[in-house]
């Protein structure tokens, strides 16, 4: 099965199917998508599900893709070669994606496919009546379900666990309404009868283990085991869902969340929440996180810890808001007035996600700073299959905080004490003998408001200096391939899913590659990476953002410059053919 | 000032010019926290950025001195994780109607309980005296020298509108008047506000506590007055400054605060509650 657009390239072994449905917002492409998705992952195949789709309820055009293999996928894939589609503006936008030999399941009504093209890939075309099928049902919205039922009976998967995904989806709707799908999508079986296209050969992965998780849920599950116990937040895309998992879960777990008025409002409140001793994160994306500028200030000044979320999208102001990209990198690691201690990590796909979730809430109560985690839409809304990530190495940490029994009548508890590593005990709102103020204005060990030249020196500084006892600390940045290669790419964020799939293209050759994949921004882990990039050949950065704020960053910590970037920042995923090309084209420069 | 009210006190100088209101206030708290008998360590303040907030820095309690416009998020944060604490906001009326006006408006909503005090001065004191949007139209100021146009905010009329259950006015000079109703707001469950006319001596020379004196009436002087209708206080709420602007009361009603709607608050204050040993494993189930 080809990659690209339609030209050969050696067999991808571990990927089956490139699955993708398109339609109207409103056509039920996601559940759609889902379901399928989810039907692979119990029946033991791998899965990556990617969707696009526009800051529309009604209308546009969205589609919902699933990479289906027999080994983890980890990206989205550009050659699509099996799709649903169920206007014909799925045809228009998807037809140049196909793959040589693809299948296109179609409602024949509403969609028209030259014949030229479809002798041109070789495509095999299933049209039906998807909308009248529905109709018969009296629900023509439910073409996406006979769409389902023709692609299970053409994959020769098992209409069982079909049931079974239906049910997840829609048991609490009660028995009928999962009978009802079922029969909507035989009817779409039906219409298909004895033809296959594809036999998927058995399943590696054990049936069942699986789960489907997305970079948000990932990550709200992360947040969850590690301890948080107050959430605020304000819809933004792409990090709502964060604020609706923690809703959804808030009273089983005992967290309390609100859905505040606006993002000051919501930092604010997590800040009051922190000083008073909760354990506390925020999430938000690129615009959210600007109205919070000053408040991650108040933060770092306060010397209360607070986790902040920016799940990124493109900007500069309203940007794309439903796509993706990394270009806030510059922007978290600056923005507040004037020197701010702050903790940059960023998670490359959902098990980053869920350990670094809680990693962050430990350093954020430990360093007394605001943590700032980056993510992004891709990260954030793809779906992919993973076995349960092990909880029981999730620790919370708790830093310096005092018990009351340590607390003597008489002296007055100094809040903001100078000490060698930069971080004071703390007491908390309740504790007898520890009162002080947490003042956003320079202030005393006391925290009383101070503005001489020897204490704004001294606490200026103890601020700052949390953060080189937090390097200490900083674990070993991952490279990933063999050691002796020809190109070392460097990278954050989602970017791993598509490098670590195109590494697997491209070690297949000759010339050697690999991928060093930064999750701790800042402070910037200098003598990992100095290391690691110490015997690289050629190094390549790759990033999502049209100004290299990566390959800026690693030249102004270490002084070591990338010899060429490979920069996207059309809203759209990296895709591993594209990583590949750009490889094959580079290597051959001399 | 007894030995009690004492303990209130930080070592630190009130730094206010004289004859200023917020001494008055200062007192009147001090007054207060002694009389409801309340322990300093459950007492926590989130004080805005104004002459007003550097009380923060003058009571001896758990203090957080935060960003213009944003004591009542940081006070609401608070008292959500620790609701067994008397929690107060303070600040000026630029920085509670100005700048943090969204956050007054949505958190009378929740009624969450806590004290929300405003310094009411009518101008930007720390800034030097530019009008602030309780300055009467045609105050003329640094930044408004031909005189501002807007007409001043409402903060009573807005309380009462937007189901605040504890609506007050007070004078800092009505000394005892202040402290009554103070300690009140504070007992009340819910969301309380108290808005203190406060002359600032300095900048205001139109607003000073002559002008007031000849204005302000006590509410309760009348033995007609009532604080359980609503519809009766929000005309009250618009009687004033000319000739008689009335202090005390305007309403009060009785409502189940947010923190009694919260379900997981409803054994032990969050921060009471161990943030160790939640599994997620049941989550993980139900994504496969």
């Amino acid at each position: 099965m080809s990659m690209t657009k339609g030209r050969k390239q050696r067999k991808n072994k571990k990927l089956l199917l490139n699955w993708q449905i398109g339609g109207e917002a409103g056509f039920g492409i996601t559940v759609a998508g889902q379901m399928f998705s989810r039907m692979c992952a119990r029946a033991g195949y791998f899965t990556f599900d990617y969707s696009e789709y526009p800051s529309l309820i009604r209308g546009g055009h969205n589609t919902y893709q699933v990479a289906v293999g027999i080994a983890p996928v980890r990206a989205a894939y550009a050659a699509v070669d099996f799709l649903i589609c169920l206007d014909q503006e799925t045809w228009r936008k998807q037809q140049e994606t196909l793959a040589y030999s693809a299948a296109v399941v179609y409602d024949s009504q509403y969609v028209k496919i030259p014949a030229s093209v479809a002798r041109r890939k070789k495509l095999t075309l299933y049209p039906a009546p998807l909308e009248d099928i529905a109709r018969r049902y009296e629900n023509p919205i439910m073409r996406n379900v006979v769409a389902l039922g023709m692609a299970v009976q053409l994959l020769g998967l098992d209409f069982a666990l079909l049931r079974s995904v239906v049910k997840t989806a829609f048991g609490d709707k009660g028995e009928s309404v999962v009978d009802l799908n079922m029969q909507v999508a035989q009817a779409g079986a039906a219409v298909v009868g004895a033809r296959r296209f594809r036999r998927f050969p058995a399943a590696k992965a054990k049936k069942r283990a699986l789960m489907v998780i997305d970079g948000n849920t990932a990550l709200s599950y992360g947040a969850i085991r590690g301890g948080v116990q107050f959430y605020a937040g304000y819809p933004m895309t792409p990090s709502s869902s964060i604020l609706s998992t923690m809703a959804k879960n808030a009273r089983h777990y005992g967290i309390v969340v609100k859905h505040a008025e606006d993002e000051i409002s919501v930092i604010n409140m997590g800040i009051g929440a922190g000083f008073a001793g909760a354990r506390s994160m925020v999430a938000t994306s690129g615009g959210g996180f600007a109205l919070m500028s000053e408040s991650l200030g108040l933060a770092g000044m306060t010397e209360v810890g607070v986790v902040m979320v920016d799940v990124q999208r493109p900007g500069p102001a309203t940007g794309l808001p439903t796509w993706t990209g990394q270009g806030d990198l510059r922007f978290v690691l600056h923005t507040a007035q004037d020197d701010v201690p702050r903790i940059v990590l960023a998670p490359g796909d959902p098990e980053e996600c869920f350990f670094l979730a809680a990693e962050a809430l430990n350093l954020a109560e430990e360093y007394q700073t605001p943590v700032i985690l980056l993510s992004d839409k891709l990260l954030a809304a793809s779906a992919s299959s993973v076995l349960p990530f092990d909880e029981r190495r999730v620790k919370i940490r708790r830093g310096k905080l005092m018990k009351q029994s340590r607390l003597r009548a008489g002296a007055e508890f100094a809040r903001y004490t100078d000490t060698a590593d930069g971080i004071s005990p703390r007491t908390i709102p309740g504790m007898r003998h520890g009162m002080f103020v947490a003042n956003s204005d320079e202030h005393n060990v006391h925290g009383l408001v101070d503005e001489t030249a020897a204490m704004r020196t001294l606490q200026h500084a103890k601020r700052l200096r949390k953060l080189a006892t937090y390097a200490k600390t900083i674990p070993e940045q991952r490279c990933y391939g063999p050691r002796d290669a020809a190109v070392t790419f460097v990278g954050w964020g989602s970017t791993k899913g598509a490098m670590l799939e195109a590494l697997e293209q491209m070690n297949r050759g000759r010339v050697k590659a690999n991928f060093l994949h930064i999750t701790h921004i800042h402070p910037f882990p200098i003598q990992s990476v100095a290391r690691q990039l110490k015997h690289a050949k050629r190094i390549v950065g790759i990033e999502g953002n049209a100004t290299g704020q990566l390959a800026g960053l690693l030249r102004e910590r270490t002084g070591i410059a990338v010899n060429a970037m490979f920069l996207k920042h059309d809203g759209r995923p990296f895709y591993p053919s594209e990583i590949l090309e750009f490889f094959q084209r580079y290597v051959s420069k001399k | 000032m007894s030995a009690k009210s004492e303990q209130f006190e930080t070592a630190l100088n009130p730094s206010w010019c004289p004859g200023c209101g917020d001494w008055a206030i200062y007192r009147a708290l001090k007054t207060v926290f002694t009389e409801l008998d309340l322990r300093q360590e459950n007492i926590a303040i989130a004080y805005g950025i104004g002459c007003s907030g550097n009380l923060a820095s003058y009571l001896n309690v758990y203090g957080f001195h935060g960003l213009h416009g944003r004591p009542l998020p940081v006070a609401a944060g608070m008292k959500m994780a620790n609701h067994r604490l008397t929690v107060l906001a303070a600040g000026g009326d630029g920085d509670g109607y100005g700048e943090g006006i969204a956050h007054f408006i949505h958190q009378m909503r929740a009624n969450q309980d806590i004290t929300y005090i405003v310094f009411d001065n009518q101008v930007y004191g720390l800034t030097k005296g530019q009008v602030s949007p309780r300055g009467q139209k045609g105050y003329r100021s640094s930044t408004t020298p031909d005189g501002v146009i807007e007409e001043p905010i409402n903060p009573i009329a807005l309380a009462l509108a937007n189901n605040a259950t504890f609506v007050a006015r007070t004078f800092a000079i009505d000394f005892l008047h202040n402290i009554s109703v103070l300690k009140r707001a504070i007992r009340h469950k819910g969301f309380s506000l108290v808005n203190i006319i406060q002359p600032c001596q300095t900048f205001n020379h139109l607003n000073t506590q002559h002008y007031w004196r000849q204005r302000v009436y006590r509410l309760d002087d009348n033995p007609q007055h009532r604080t359980d209708d609503k519809m009766y206080a929000m005309e009250k709420a618009f009687e004033g400054p000319d000739p008689k602007y009335p202090i005390g009361i305007f309403y009060q009603e009785q409502r189940k605060s947010y923190e009694d709607e919260l379900p997981q608050l409803s054994k032990k204050p969050l921060v009471q509650q161990k943030p160790e040993g939640r599994s997620v494993r049941r989550l993980f189930s139900s994504l496969q």
